[in-house]
Order: structure tokens, then sequence, then C-alpha cells
């Protein structure tokens, strides 16, 4: 009835027709299955969304109270300073026991006293004029940024009023200047780092979940009944979810500076070199995790809690690593997303920088041939 | 009706206690949580490493460098001596800042002439750069102040007297940990409602219970009581944590946060319940769960606050059940937050939990026929 | 005999801690015969056959395949191999054409060859017209020969087949078995595992397996041959049937005995001594030797089945009023949009009476069946348990009925005990009766070993006696059995069967559905449900009797079925 075999099944052009043939089939699979489409490219611009609009470290115009005991001139004035300050949405009150009732609910986040002896002290020699500062301890990061910010006010009012009275020519004191960011918005970092989140739930949750679902469904045992080497089959998964990683990787670039305004100061070849390295170690990690697991369920808990989880907060995306416990800092080397976060930035916010792509590269494909050697060793062994 | 309500309880507490897959759920997240969040998920801005060029040659250059050396602030400063060496280390991240003074330092502060040091910093990382900023120009400007002072060439500069409220050192522990209270309630009551019904759908025995003589009403409290006690019990176990390994001072009402708690896993069992009427397997739930919890989590305050997002973005919060709770959680802790504010707060969430339940029993009702 | 494939030497396979799952099995397959390996859930089927497919590897002993190691040489195998697993192996998001596409590129089928090769697949599984529909939209049949069609892109060698029959229809079985005979006469050696004994009787060749052994192996003729001239069949038995069976098993020289329609087939221990006919079957009742079958032998080799008695039903009380209806179903209907799933059936259930609800996958009959339980709503038409309408009082009608449903579906993580408790407990039992039923479910079932085992962790015969004994603690006057023995060992299905009997005599009104057809004989009444509609109702024999032509004086239930429906198909044809 049929034909048998002539061609030998091992050679390099039948191994190649063989992968092109898995690979075509995954192709459609995704096209056909909703919730691919949904994973690669509906929940990436959800998270750009919530990560680029929701998540903001910029305290712009918090809202404290002054409390200005006794109204005298240079009490007022350094009351203009604060309420000229782009930082600060002042509520004025002579006494602080009117204010210090918003600032346990929440509404205020810092108080400023300046006492009735202000004025008094700043002409005496003998005693320093203080300001206090109090702020709502409860968000330490939103406190020390009140902080910073009052502090800054104070300064350059004393400093004004310094070159006025003409006891100093000009002012001294730091000069900062902020490279690449200087509207120091937190978006230019958010919004990258996001793009790195998105590369590894695409590569690690989607790939697991779909290979999981083959042994789950029985047609990865149909298929290693066939002469498709378990290496062809694993090629037949990285290949064409490489491509989708890459495909979302460029959405999520392409909202972030069409939609987000990041700046984009690197090459294109850049990112993609970088986030190629990154896709090679998430996949093995999905293909890895699905072949140990061969459930979907168990599959999608490990790839949440070992890929996005450590993504997000072990890779400095949000998270200052430096400020970490010892120990932790050390395990946030073994997090490739770590290696990714660095170079993100950069390549969007302050251009080519080879000598920091290549060690993160470097350290990425080196994650990449670990994980995609574990992966084909379990899958070899999983058959069974 | 009591003993069939306490058969359905009690089985489901042992499906979720014996059943391997949510027993790692009870376990594991709630354990990484509270280690790495508590740990790693901080704002605070500490071993920070700075490079310093300094081409003064008087005394000023120096000391101003000995001093922040001498903070506790900073783990590394490296001394360069070619501006080239600056740019280098902040491009490839070696240094978070950059110091330069230049050469006329220490003349310009005798002579009162304009005397500035410059720092360059980071932007790709600009919370962490701002806040080292922060800390620098202080040191500076304590410095400048000093030796105008020493020179007595101003009367006084008023200082800032810092004063924080309800957390003295701004321990960012104290800020994490409460709040993960609540980000463990919604994670547990969440999840166990989500699986519960998901589960009985992929395992077939959801047959076997519509079959057995009980009314709507008893199915649906006997999957929302279950989760609620689930919730309670993390709640009650990361309380002690909170305490005892993180030292966090409690100084309001446990009265209170367990009063605001039963609201607040009420609305939250409501969305798992949902979820899990819409899925069929319990896969499809875990990802619906987390499709819920991911824009929960960012836009409820836990990480950063409400009021930095864009405006149009803020009123979208106001259904979020976490935000409530959050508020809850922290205030008890740390602020003594009254009766009256609690309420404030528990009421939203009484709301919320009033139309997630109703929702959730609408659907179940007709996806049950 | 022709060539050997296969041979198996002292093959064992162990998973863990578990007994092995192959047990020294030795045996061969040959080319150009179809070779059965036949058993029960848990018997080692699968195992035996991924080893042969070089997925697995053995423990212990020899394995040769097609000349190959499979240890080592698997990819040698795998390119002369035809493979089906359980679940056909197929892409569900793609099409039929697209998968045999894929398996025709991965098989390295030459492009020039294609489109003959497709065309004859096509024409072959009849699929022709669904070319471009997805897999997963096809019926349970069509899958299973889109399946065939894939493992047979390029003619394999050897074709391995896993349980290719599950949950699929008479007519589509019949199919199958004619294709795959196509390819024995071909010369390609088929192995074909199966729970089903009376497909067992249709091999070449039989391996009989259960619980990892190898008890049998050679033409099933031969293991029939077993029990020749002790088969009986008890006939004109007057009164009850059920409690004649039971006497009739408590004879010592009977080894088995089951209900086949309004006989009872019996089996004699030896075939010097020719079993009396007990008093309960009246004074008319006589035996007639009847040929074996294959299960006749099956039982034997166990050495026998489970005694008649049912200690469940002695301890239930007697339901008077015999004979009243406990179910019914007036005009039963139900939609889904615009598919009709089920449409006007009717049919009562009294009490003592056991109905069947027989029919293909799709049919209708799970929908029929879950709308008399008060799962389904119907769209009109009413249902009624014990006199009360299930849309009224669902709740109170539920009281009254116990459920077993197809696949295991009691609490997997819980343990036995646990299970048991939460039961009484749904069904309103508290205190010292909850205690006294528990106590006599655990008695009843010998269930005290295996109490305080998780439940899925049981054998599946305990998980069989444990589904039962939650469906019937609250002691209901219906009971709703849906595919009640599917791949449970044929000494199992004997003893659940025992306990059915006992309680249908006390007075409990039963609704069975199966797609066996042996288990349909077992049935007082019998509805046909076909397509939506119940195309024929009434006993087990008045059906058979519609299906007796010239050249096939006694049908068998199966021939029944396929006969009534190709008459039903012809009218819809004609009108």
């Amino acid at each position: 009835m049929m034909p048998s075999s002539s061609e030998r099944p091992y050679s390099a052009r039948a191994r190649a027709r063989r992968i092109l043939a898995l690979i075509r089939k995954e192709v459609r699979q995704i096209f056909r299955d909703p919730s691919s489409i949904l994973i690669a490219f509906v929940l990436p611009l959800i998270l750009l969304f919530l990560f680029g609009y929701g998540v903001s470290l910029d305290t712009t115009r918090t809202r404290i109270g002054v409390a200005i005991e006794r109204s005298t001139p240079s009490a007022r004035g350094l009351l203009a300073a604060f309420q000229a300050s782009p930082y600060f949405e002042v509520d004025v009150a002579t006494d602080r026991r009117e204010l210090e009732q918003p600032l346990t609910s929440g509404q205020l986040r810092g108080i400023i006293v300046i006492p009735a002896s202000f004025d008094a002290d700043l002409w005496k020699r003998s005693a320093t004029p203080a300001v206090q500062v109090i702020v709502d301890g409860s968000d330490p990061n939103t406190a020390a940024l009140v902080q910073g910010y009052a502090q800054g006010v104070v300064g350059v009012w004393t400093r004004a009023r310094a070159v006025e009275a003409g006891r100093v020519r000009s002012p001294s004191g730091s000069e900062e200047r902020f490279w690449f960011n200087p509207e120091l918005s937190s978006r230019f970092f958010l919004v990258p780092g996001s793009i790195a989140i998105v590369m590894a739930l695409v590569g690690t949750l989607l790939t697991s979940l779909v290979v999981a679902r083959e042994w789950e469904r029985g047609t990865m045992e149909a298929m290693m009944a066939t002469p498709v080497t378990a290496i062809e089959l694993l090629l037949g998964k990285i290949i064409p979810y490489f491509v989708l990683g890459l495909a979302s990787m460029s959405l999520c670039a392409l909202v972030a500076v069409w939609l987000f305004d990041v700046p984009f100061r690197g090459s294109v070849l850049a990112l993609y070199v970088i986030s190629a390295a990154f896709l090679l170690p998430a996949l093995g990690q999905g293909l890895l995790i699905s072949a140990a697991t061969k459930n979907q369920f168990l599959a999608s808990q490990l790839a949440l809690l070992s890929a996005f989880l450590p993504t997000f907060l072990l890779s400095g995306f949000l998270f200052e690593i430096s400020s970490m416990p010892r120990v932790i800092q050390w395990i946030t080397n073994l997090v490739p997303g770590r290696w990714l976060i660095p170079s993100l930035q950069t390549v969007f916010v302050a251009g080519d920088i080879w000598p920091l792509f290549l060690r993160d590269v470097g350290a990425m494909s080196l994650f990449g041939v670990v994980f995609l050697a574990l992966a084909v060793r379990t899958t070899r062994k999983r058959v069974a | 009706m009591w003993a069939r309500l306490l058969a359905l309880i009690v089985k489901e507490l042992l499906v979720v206690l014996r059943d391997p897959r949510s027993r790692f759920i009870l376990v594991g997240p709630p354990v990484v949580q509270l280690v790495v969040f508590a740990f790693a998920a901080t704002l605070e801005v500490k071993n920070v490493d700075l490079v310093v060029l300094n081409r003064d040659e008087g005394a000023s250059g120096l000391e101003l460098v000995r001093r922040i050396e001498g903070s506790p602030t900073f783990r590394s400063v490296l001394a360069v001596h070619d501006p080239k060496a600056l740019q280098k280390a902040i491009d490839q991240q070696q240094a978070i800042c950059a110091v330069h003074i230049g050469p006329s330092f220490s003349r310009d502060l005798v002579a009162g002439r304009p005397a500035s040091v410059q720092f360059m910093l980071d932007g790709r990382r600009s919370n962490a750069a701002q806040i080292v900023n922060g800390y620098l120009g202080t040191i500076v400007n304590t410095y400048v102040a000093d030796e105008n002072e020493r020179s007595h060439r101003v009367a006084s500069t008023p200082r800032v007297v810092p004063r924080n409220w309800f957390n003295p050192n701004l321990t960012f522990t104290w800020f994490t940990v409460p709040g993960l209270i609540a980000i463990v309630a919604q994670l547990i009551g969440l999840i166990v409602t989500a699986l519960s019904v998901a589960r009985e759908r992929e395992l077939g025995t959801f047959d076997q219970l519509m079959v057995a003589p009980l009314r709507t009403p008893e199915i649906l409290l006997g999957k929302l009581i279950p989760p609620m006690l689930i919730g309670l019990a993390h709640i009650t176990l990361y309380v002690l944590a909170t305490v005892l390994i993180f030292s966090v001072p409690l100084r309001g009402s446990l009265l209170l946060l367990y009063g605001s708690a039963l609201f607040f896993l009420a609305a939250v069992a409501g969305i798992g319940l949902f979820i899990s009427s819409l899925c069929a397997t319990q896969q499809q739930a875990i990802l619906g769960a987390f499709l819920f919890l991911a824009p929960a989590t960012l836009l409820s305050g836990f990480a950063t606050p409400i009021e930095n997002m864009p405006p149009w973005l803020q009123p979208l919060t106001t259904v979020n059940p976490l935000r409530y709770f959050l508020v809850v959680t922290r205030g008890v802790f740390l602020k003594a937050m009254p009766f009256a504010e609690v309420v404030k707060s528990t009421v939203p969430l009484f709301f919320i939990a009033v139309v997630t339940l109703t929702v959730a029993a609408w659907l179940f009702r007709r996806r049950t026929e | 005999m022709s060539k050997t494939l296969v041979r198996l030497h002292a093959v064992t396979k162990r998973f863990g801690d578990a007994p092995p799952a192959l047990d020294a099995v030795s045996g061969s397959v040959s080319a150009g015969a179809i070779t059965g390996l036949v058993g029960p859930d848990g018997a080692g089927k699968t195992t035996l056959i991924r080893l042969m497919a070089g997925l697995v590897t053995a423990e212990h002993g020899s394995l040769d395949v097609l000349g190959f190691n499979p240890a080592t040489q698997s990819a040698s195998i795998h390119t002369a191999i035809g493979y089906m697993p359980q679940r056909f192996g197929l892409y569900e998001d793609l099409t039929v054409e697209e998968n045999l596409t894929l398996y025709a590129d991965l098989r390295a089928l030459p492009t020039a060859q294609r489109a003959d090769v497709f065309e004859e697949l096509l024409a072959f599984t009849d699929l022709r017209s669904f070319k471009t529909r997805p897999a997963g939209k096809l019926s349970g049949g069509m899958k299973q020969k889109l399946g065939l069609a894939c493992a047979l892109i390029r003619k394999p060698r050897l074709l391995l087949l896993d349980e290719p029959t599950v949950g699929v229809d008479p007519i589509s079985r019949r199919e199958l078995w004619r294709m795959v005979r196509g390819l024995r006469d071909e010369g390609v050696g088929v192995v074909w595992s199966t729970a089903y004994l009376d497909e067992a009787e249709a091999c070449d060749r039989v391996l009989l397996m259960n619980a990892g052994k190898l008890l049998f192996d050679g033409p099933p003729r031969e293991l029939t041959r077993r029990t020749e001239g002790r088969v009986f069949r008890m006939v004109d038995i007057e009164g009850r049937r059920r409690p004649a069976l039971a006497a009739t098993l408590a004879l010592p020289e009977v080894i088995d005995g089951v209900v086949q329609g309004r006989a009872i087939r019996v089996v004699a221990r030896d075939a010097q001594h020719v079993p009396s006919v007990p008093r309960e079957a009246g004074p008319h009742a006589r035996l007639l030797p009847a040929s074996p079958r294959f299960e006749d032998s099956f039982i034997d080799i166990l050495g026998g089945g489970p005694g008649g008695e049912s200690k469940l039903a002695e301890g239930v009380r007697a339901i008077p009023g015999r004979g009243e209806n406990v179910i019914e179903a007036r005009a039963l209907t139900k939609r889904f949009g615009d598919f009709t799933a089920a449409s006007e059936i009717s049919f009562n259930v009294s009490r003592g009476e056991i109905f069947g609800l027989l029919g293909p996958n799709g049919a209708g009959k799970s929908t029929t069946f879950r709308m008399l339980c008060g799962l389904l709503k119907p769209t009109s038409g009413e249902g009624r348990v014990a006199g009360i309408d299930l849309r009224r009082d669902t709740a109170g009608a539920r009281g009254r009925l116990g459920y077993m449903a197809q696949k295991f579906s009691l609490y997997g993580d819980l343990s036995a005990r646990q299970n048991l408790r939460f039961f009484a407990g749904v069904y309103g039992l508290s205190g010292a009766r909850k205690r006294q039923q528990i106590e006599q479910m655990i008695d009843v079932f010998a269930l005290s070993a295996h109490l305080d085992m998780a439940s899925r962790e049981l054998p599946l015969g305990f998980k069989q006696r444990l589904a039962l004994a939650c469906a019937v603690m609250h002691e209901p006057e219906a009971l709703f059995l849906d595919e009640p023995t599917s791949g449970v060992d044929p000494i199992t299905r004997r003893e659940f069967w025992c306990h059915i009997n006992g309680l249908v005599e006390k007075g409990v009104a039963a609704v069975v559905t199966t797609h066996f057809m042996e288990e349909a004989e077992y049935c007082d009444r019998i509805s046909l449900i076909y397509r939506g509609r119940s195309i024929a109702l009434g006993s087990p024999d008045e059906l058979k009797a519609r299906a007796v032509t010239k050249d096939r004086p006694e049908p068998t239930m199966e021939d029944a079925f396929v006969a009534l429906v190709e008459a039903y198909d012809r009218t819809q044809v004609a009108a």
C-alpha cells in the first residue's frame, strides 16, 4: 500500500526537514490557540501599561503641611519657598497639632514646623535656628524623598538670603547632573525593565505550558515513537518560541518608545543581541520545567515562582540589589534577569556600552547553555 | 443545614491540606514571599559605590572626601585621576555617582567665591540616584555651612531637624512586612477559592457534589468559608512573624485588624469564586488568578504610592480591595490607627465584598444551571 | 506461522516501589497476525506496548523488536513501527490534513507520493470530507481513525495500538477491525491492546495479562476451549432471575454465572458435574449446553467469580411497593443552541428494575442521564424521582437518589474514611445513624484495611467499592450508575453487579448507562439512544429478537445494536 523508506533517517537533510515540520506545526498552533496570543501579546501590553503608569517612584507634588507658629517675614519667606517648590503641595496651619491627624490618616506625607523663635534665632549668633521636618515614616521611601526635598528648599532659601544680604557673592554648594535621565522619570528604567519580565513570561511560562500540554495530551509520546529525536523536538519548540519572544519584545519596545516616550539611544542590533541572549536561559528553563513536571498546572506554578518572581524582585528591576542582604545579593547572580536589566536599561536610556553588554550577554549565554543542556537531558530521560 | 455545611467545610479543608499541590501553594509562595519580599523588596539605598575625582590641592577637598568616606551609606569610594575614568565607571555601572571636586574648590571657599562640587549620577536608576544625591548634598551643604560658620561669614544657617514619625529609623521592613500581611491574605484567599471549584470540575467530583441534596447557598458558603479560614490562619502567622522576627511594633488593636480582614477576605474570596466559575481546569484558574493578582498588587500602593500614579488612573484603584486593607494593616501596626479610621477603610471593603459575592453567586448558579 | 517480529523473554518493569508493572513476561508477536494484549486496567498492557515502542526500557529480561534492542537502538525501531497511543497522539488545533502532513514530514514521506498516500488513507478511514476540520472537533471514532492513519503514513512492519477502542461506539469499532484486518492481510504485525474480552476473541493470538503477569499466550480459541462442555444457559426461569442467579452461584459445582437477558449463563467447575437447577428458578427451568466464550475461560483461569450473596443488600431494609414507578422521564428534551442533544425521551423505571441506557458516544445517553439525576435542566419535558419533580425540588429529589459517576469521582486526596464521612454528612446523616452506616459500609465492602489510604491510591477494585459505598450509604430509592464498570476486571465487575442485583431485589430502581454490550444484558429493559432519540425500547431478548436473520439465528447484543442503528439510519434516509 505504501512505499517503504529509502533515505537515511539521520542525515542532516532529514533532520532539518523534521525540525522544519515541527516548527510549522508549532506556528499553526500558536496562531490557533488564543492563550498563546494572550500570553505573548496581550499580557505584555497589560504589564507594560501597569509598569508604565501604575508603578511610579516619581514623587511629584507630595502633599505636606507647613506650620508657621509665628508669622514673621523670614518664616513667610521660607513658606513661600516651600510653596514655590515643584515637589510640594502645601497646606498651611498655625499649629502643628492641626496637621497631625491628617498625617496619621495618610493625607499628608510630612509636616514642616517653622518654630516661633525662628526669626529671632536667625539673628542670634549663639542660637541655631531649626526647621523641623516631620515625615510619615510608615513609607520610608517617600519619607526620605520628602526629607531630601525639604533640605533642598531650606538650603536654596538660605543661600538666596545670603546672596541678597551680600555676605557671599554667590552660594557655594553642590551641583548635580543626572546623566541619561535629567527629568528623573522612573519610567525610563521601569519600562525597559518590564520588558525583561515580559520576556521571562513568554520564554518560560508560555513555553513550559505548551510543552507540558504535549506531555499531558500524549502527543509528546506519539512524537517520540517516530524517528524524531529529543534534540529535534526541543529545537522544534525553541526556534518558534525564540522568534515569538523577540516579537513580543519588539512590540513592547515600540510601545515603550512611542507611547511612554522612553528614549532609545542604543542600536537595534544591541537590543536584539541582548534579548536573544536572555531568551536562551528563559526557554531552557521553560523546557526543563515542563519536562520535569509533565503537567500544565505544576508547570505554570513553577514558571511563575522561578521565572516571574525572581525577574521581578531579584533583578534590580525595581529594588536595588546593593541594598539587599549579602546572601540575597549573591543569589541574584543566579537570576538571568539580573544580567538582562542593566543592559536593557542601558540600551534604551544610555546608548551602546559594549563592555557592559558583553559581560551580561556572556553571563546569560552561560545560563542558557546550562539550562538547555539540562532540558535535553531531562527530556531524554522523561520519555520513560 | 448545619450538618451538611459542616461536612462541606471539613471536606474542603481536608482536600486543601491533603492535596500536595494545594499544600505546596499554602506553604511555598507565602514563605518565599516573606523571605524574599521582606529582605529584597527594599527601596532603601545602602552600600552605594562611588568614584571621586579630587582635583583640588587644598585641604577642603581632602576633608570633604574624608567626610563622604565616613558616611555609612557608602560601601566603596574609589579615587580616580582622570575624568574619562569617571565616565567609564558610570557607563558600566561600577558606581552610581561620580563626585568631581574642581581644582579651585579650597581657594574659592576661602575667598567666598562660589565653590562647587559636581555630582554625576546614573539616571538609569533615577530613584536610587536621587536618594544618593540627597545624601551627598547634605554632606556638602553641611561641610560648606560649617566652613562658613568657622570663618564667620554667615550669621547662622538654619538647620533642618528631621523627625520620622511612626518609624524613627525609616526601617524599610517596617513598611514592607505589614504590607505583606495584606498581600498574603489576598494571595491565599484568592488562589484557594479559585482552585476549589476548578479542581472539582477537573477531577469530576463536581457532579458528585451537585447530585447531593445541597442547596446552592450551602455550596457557596461551603466554598467561601474554608478559604477565609485559611486566609485568617495565614494572617495570624504573618502577624506573629512581623512582631517576633521583624520586630515591627504593634501599636494598634489586633481586633480591628481581624475585623477588617474578614471583609477583605470575603471580597477576595468572591473574586476567587468568580474566576473559579469561569475556569474548567486548575491551570486556567492559576493563570486567571495571576491575571488579577498582578494588577491588583501593582495598583494598590504596596510598592509605590498611589498618588504617584497619573490622575486618570487613580480612580481605578478605588475598586481594588487590597488598597484599603493595606492602609489598615500598616495603620494598625505603625500608627495605632483609631477605630473611626479603620472603619473608614473597611466600609469600601464591605461594598466591594457585596458586589463580588453577588456576581460570583450569580455566575456560579448560571454555570451550574 | 510467519516471521516473529517481537520476542520477549522474562521482561520485568517496575515503577518506583509499586509492585512490578510487568512481572517476568515472555511471549512473541508475529508478522501478518493480530496479537491481542488483553487484560483489565492496570494489567501492564500499556507498559508492554511502550517497551516494544522503545519508549521505556525493561529492568530485567531481554527484548527484541524487529531485530533491534529497544534499549540501545530505539531510533531504528522508530523508523519501522507505527504507534497509536491511548489518546491517539493528535494535535487538536491542527486539521486532519495538517496532522497527516506533520507525520508525513516526520517520517520523510517523499513529496511525490504524498497525494496518493493521503488520498488512500483518507478513503480508507472515510475522512475525506473532514480534511479541513481540526482534530479536536472530530468524534471519538473519527479521532481514532485519524490516529490510525497517522500511524500508517509509511506502511509500518509493526503496528502498535494502545486501547484503540476506548470510548468508541460499536459501529466505529467494527470499522476499525475491518481496517486492521486489511493491514494484517498485507503482512503487517499488529499489537492490539484492549480491556474488552469480546475483542480478544477476534485476535489471531492473545497475550492475556492480569496484574503484570502473563496468564495465557496462544490463540484465543485455545483458551476458550478450556471451558468447552462446561457452559450452559438456564432458560425458562420462572419469576425473577436475580434470586435464581444468587442461588445458582451458591451451588458448589458452579464456578461462574451471569444474567443474560431472560436466561442465566452458568459455568460448571468441571465437565463431570452438570450443575443442578436451584429451586428459586422455578419448576420449568432447565439447562441447555452453550458454546463457551473467552470471558468464561478468563474467569475460570482466575479461579472463578465471587459468590452470589450481597452483604450490602442484607443490611438494607426492603422498600415495599414493588412495581411502583420510581423514576419517570416524560418527553425529556435538551437543546444546546440549535443542537438537540436529547429529544422527547420517555420511560419509567419501577421498583426492583434495572433500566439500561445504551448508545454510542455523543448520542445523548449521558444528556438524558444527567437530566434525570438533576445535573442538567431539561429544555422541556419533566423528570421525576420518587414522585418528586426535579424542577420543583431538586434538593429533595437528590436526597432520594444515589449516583455513581463514570470515572472515579470521589475526593482522591481524602482517605476512604474521610470520603465516607463527607458523603454521610452531605446526605444529612448524623449522630448514631451516621456512625452505624459508615461502619456497615466498611464491613460490607471490606474496606477496613484501606481506610486511611488516600482514595486515589486505592486499587481499582477498591475505588469501585468505595464509590458504590458513598452512593448507597443513605439508602436511596433510585440508583444512577454511569458506565459503572468500564476498565474493571471481570471479577470485580461480577462483585459489583452482585451488590446491584441484591439492592434491586430489595426494591431499589436503577438506571445504568453502558457501552459494554455484555453488561446491557444484565438489565431488565433497555432504551437504545441514537442521535438524541430513543430508537428502541424493550428487554434485551426483545431487542436481540429484532436482529434475528437467517444467517444469524442467535445475534449478540452488539449485533442487535448495530442492526437497530442501521435500520434507523435507513428510515431516516428514506424519509
